[in-house]
């Protein structure tokens, strides 16, 4: 039986605690008697018959019939699915999409279903690589659509290839993948990570355009998601839900396929990760010590080739299909069971370490902009109820945090980074000042539609990202990072965890309480 | 009287050229510059003063001069031995200050000028700089006849001296040369920009280096040159302050000015070339990297002025075929057309710029010549301890 999570008070006997640091790990010990760790949930059990299981949902979906019936001689059918930026780490394969859409393809193969489009739902994304799309859905499929021309990507700036569906009833515009729009039968194959995936978030959003997507990734909606993992207190999930009472009015049927993944995220040997300190044996520490110090004497560029080589352990828990809001119930319901940590109150400083890894460096570089992102977008954002934190309270981050991009997957960050930075760090003044400028670049433009690139507003997405915990922290301190970069970040530079607590204590006193959310693995803090 | 004097010898010159690498202190030292006794210059002729002089600054060019790496160009066209100094003010013997427009022109050489009015840079054949009643010599400082401005006294010419008013220290006075110099590359920029293919957006000039030279180009283009958007890249703190406050809109560290140029322009960047790009740049280094960097950055049929002396280059100018990239020298100053329709000489209009601005806010430190190893090895690397300009200062030597 797995054990829930854990939220540790700490002691003067407690062992120092492991903070992600980037490509590499730290040891730091937290204060006695005002300090707290929380911990993840084990790993709930997978299906042991994930084939079987797909299979049993595909047939007896929610609130729509089965898939089989809805297939026909003739139809247009399009497959759509999560891009490269789940899950992470990637999974080992065969990647659940994979096993997913081969299932879906001998059922339309059955039902003489002959016009079949593969599109990879990346919206602003970069595109994915070919040994990329190989491992989410296999080489079967990859060899039999992609020279056809029938596995491709969506690409949000080709006019002629995205289709208008309407307005929401507060003017909010969807524009959509044009093949999908225009399908007798939309079947979307979500993994869903966390409780802000799955939903019309995976159509309304994946498949959108930059005209679509502004209205909901934007300063304003994102100041007001609280969090984006609770959809009913996050205006970005309102938005988008509302854009897919649209799609559900004006758009192609939608069959969506929702999957839960357990938490077993970090292989041998890095499984080490994944355990409470104090329960590390001889074995874990040894373990410890020779990944810390072997990676501390590796280069930065072998470091992230390692860590970016891990394929995850986690297994299904969870798959069920049909209509797009009730299959997302289940699914969220799902995610909560296996994330949720009930964590009584707020903190003074809330202390996170960054890994090597977020939706948007898979194969990549975490830029600084992703440093910010993953920090006070995603795991500020870990929570149901109230931030970790209490307003006004300081964040404190681990990070190398050097000045360094991908020059092919993040060309607008770069410029970003120089440009945008240099003048303004206000969501809201930058993206009246600067949003348009870059999303409309024509050379960037060149390079999402061409290229590896992200979209040229994806910067400015990533910043929005974070503008909830921005306003709502009075500090943010990056420990271990390049001091110019953190500064040029708007935030606070320290070399220790202990020079950390001195400068925040301007901003907390001297005796503040302190949290750890010590994730990955992934969890979702319930604050009461 | 004590002064500093360039003397012509190779393994001086060679020497100087190897230890530069190393240290600017051993490059001095070894070099073909020595503090010696020389003779106070013969006034040459009629028209000629005699200028004591006071603050005299060491330019780029003395240093490629002093650490051996001059162009063997000029071997034809100075005169052995010289005293260096040509960003000079001084005082003639009835007390008037002085500043100099150093080019040894038609008139101070006994010819006629090439136009009426003309300055001393003017003409289109430049025989008279080795020839009439002086020595060979491009401007004082390399010529043997005049002596120069690292000696407390040298002669000049009635048509190199801009006479100045009381109210202009002279700690802004010795900048108007340099100032001179950069305005005149700016305005060079001046006829591309007006004849650009869009006149409803600003035209982009980038500047690449913000020393002395760099910074009055910034000046002269803000000032002078309208509708401009003035992109610069400049390496240290203090220059990109001052490329700010002397009118730059966007000052970026150097390695990042193609990307700043290439978002200004709204353009590609293929390869390393950006697709379009700046219309007109201005190189105010001078080495093989930064005119490859600008022709990189410069829009097809645009121009590169080259500001900083560049001496030896290694090129790729394919690029500069393909996009029938103009190439433009920018040595000195003269008799300029302002895109108003003003004609001005370039001094008058570095005074001008020089009192504005406050010139004197450039000049970082002075030293009497007897230190002049220091002074040297703090103008070769003024930039990285926070200097733009370096200057010997006489006002306390013995003439």
């Amino acid at each position: 039986m797995p054990r829930p999570g854990f939220v540790l008070d700490v002691d003067k006997s407690t062992p120092p605690t492991l903070f992600w640091h980037g490509e590499g790990f730290r040891l730091e010990k937290l204060p006695a008697d005002r300090s707290r760790v929380i911990y993840a949930p084990e790993p709930h059990d997978a299906i042991d018959d994930v084939d079987g299981a797909i299979r049993t949902s595909l047939l007896n979906p929610i609130d729509m019939d089965p898939l089989p019936s809805l297939l026909f001689p003739g139809m247009k059918l399009t497959i759509a699915f999560d891009d490269v930026s789940l899950p992470l780490p990637k999974m080992k394969r065969p990647d659940l999409r994979q096993r997913i859409i081969e299932q879906v393809l001998t059922m339309a193969a059955d039902a003489g279903v002959d016009d079949v489009h593969i599109i990879a739902a990346l919206a602003l994304h970069r595109r994915m690589h070919e040994f990329e799309l190989r491992h989410a859905l296999g080489d079967r499929v990859y060899d039999a659509f992609e020279p056809r021309g029938l596995l491709y990507q969506h690409d949000a700036e080709d006019p002629d290839n995205l289709a208008f569906l309407g307005t929401t009833d507060q003017g909010e515009e969807i524009e959509i993948n044009k093949r999908a729009a225009e399908s007798d039968l939309l079947i979307y194959v979500n993994i869903n990570l966390v409780a802000m995936d799955g939903g019309w978030k995976s159509t309304a959003v994946g498949l959108a355009s930059y005209r679509s997507l502004r209205h909901h990734h934007n300063p304003t909606t994102m100041e007001a998601s609280h969090s984006f993992m609770d959809q009913h207190a996050s205006e970005l999930h309102k938005s988008t839900w509302r854009m897919g009472k649209v799609m559900r009015d004006h758009g192609p049927k939608v069959f969506q396929i929702e999957t839960t993944l357990n938490t077993d995220t970090f292989p041998q040997p890095f499984e080490f990760l994944s355990k409470r300190e104090w329960e590390w044996k001889p074995k874990d520490r040894a373990l410890y010590l020779g990944a810390a110090k072997s990676l501390a004497k590796t280069p930065p560029r072998l470091a992230r080739k390692i860590f970016h080589g891990i394929e995850a352990p986690h297994q299904m828990t969870s798959i069920q299909c049909g209509e797009v809001e009730a299959v997302h119930e289940v699914t969220t319901q799902n995610v909560y069971d296996q994330q949720l940590v009930e964590v009584e109150g707020q903190t003074d400083i809330l202390t996170m370490g960054i890994p090597y890894i977020c939706p948007y460096n898979v194969h990549s570089i975490m830029n600084p902009i992703l440093v910010m992102c993953t920090g006070l977008g995603y795991f500020f954002n870990l929570y149901r109820g109230k931030p970790l934190v209490r307003e006004g309270g300081v964040v404190i981050l681990t990070h190398p945090t050097t000045p360094e991009f991908h020059p092919v997957h993040h060309p607008s960050y770069i410029d970003f980074f120089e440009e945008v930075l240099a003048d303004t760090r206000d969501p809201h003044v930058m993206s009246q000042k600067w949003e348009q400028q870059y999303a409309e670049d024509d050379w960037y433009r060149h390079l999402y539609r061409t290229t590896n690139a992200y979209h040229g507003v994806h910067p400015f997405y990533m910043w929005y990202w974070g503008s909830h915990a921005m306003k709502h922290v009075g500090k943010v301190i990056i420990v271990g990072g390049d001091a110019a970069t953190v500064r040029k970040l708007g935030f606070t530079p320290a070399s220790t965890m202990n020079d950390a607590f001195e400068i925040a204590s301007d901003t907390v006193g001297r005796s503040p309480t302190i949290t750890h959310i010590k994730t990955p693995p992934l969890m979702i803090a319930d604050v009461k | 009287m004590k002064a500093l004097q360039v003397s012509r010898s190779v393994p001086r010159l060679g020497m100087a050229r190897i230890a530069s690498a190393i240290s600017p202190i051993t490059a001095t030292k070894l070099g073909p510059l020595a503090y010696t006794s020389v003779d106070e210059p013969e006034l040459p002729g009629p028209g000629w003063r005699r200028v004591n002089t006071r603050l005299a600054g060491i330019c780029g060019s003395d240093l490629s001069l002093v650490e051996g790496h001059a162009s063997l160009y000029f071997e034809d066209w100075v005169s052995f031995p010289f005293v260096p100094g040509h960003e000079v003010v001084g005082e003639l013997d009835d007390g008037t200050r002085v500043i100099l427009e150093p080019v040894l022109g038609h008139e101070a050489r006994g010819f006629a000028p090439p136009f009426d009015g003309a300055a001393p840079g003017d003409g289109d054949d430049y025989a008279h700089l080795t020839t009439g009643r002086l020595q060979p010599g491009i401007q004082t400082g390399f010529c043997c006849s005049t002596g120069g401005g690292w000696a407390p006294q040298f002669v000049a010419h009635e048509t190199q001296l801009h006479r100045i008013s009381d109210d202009m220290p002279d700690e802004r006075a010795v900048l108007v040369e340099p100032f001179a110099g950069g305005i005149h590359a700016a305005l060079l920029a001046a006829p591309t920009v007006a004849a650009r293919q869009d006149p409803s957006t600003p035209a982009i000039v980038a500047v690449l280096g913000a020393g002395s030279m760099g910074l009055a180009a910034i000046a002269g283009l803000r000032r002078y040159v309208p509708d401009v958007r003035i992109i610069v890249g400049a390496r240290y703190p203090h220059q990109r302050q001052f490329a700010k406050e002397f009118g730059a809109d966007v000052v970026v560290a150097p390695d990042e000015l193609p990307r700043a140029v290439r978002r200004a322009a709204g353009c590609h960047m293929v390869g390393d070339h950006l697709s379009s790009g700046a219309h007109v740049t201005i190189d105010a280094v001078g080495t093989s990297a930064t005119v490859a960097d600008c022709l990189r950055i410069t829009r097809p049929r645009g121009r590169v002025v080259l500001l900083g002396m560049p001496a030896d280059v290694t090129l790729d100018l394919t690029g500069l075929w393909h996009r029938e990239t103009e190439l433009k020298g920018a040595y000195t100053y003269g008799t300029e057309h302002l895109p108003d329709g003003r004609t001005a000489r370039t001094f008058d209009l570095a005074i001008e710029t020089a009192n504005v601005l406050r010139a004197e806010r450039l000049l970082s430190a002075t030293y009497p010549l007897s230190d002049h190893v220091d002074a040297i090895a703090h103008a070769a690397t003024a930039g990285r301890r926070g200097a733009v300009k370096i200057a010997f200062d006489m006002r306390k030597e013995d003439p």
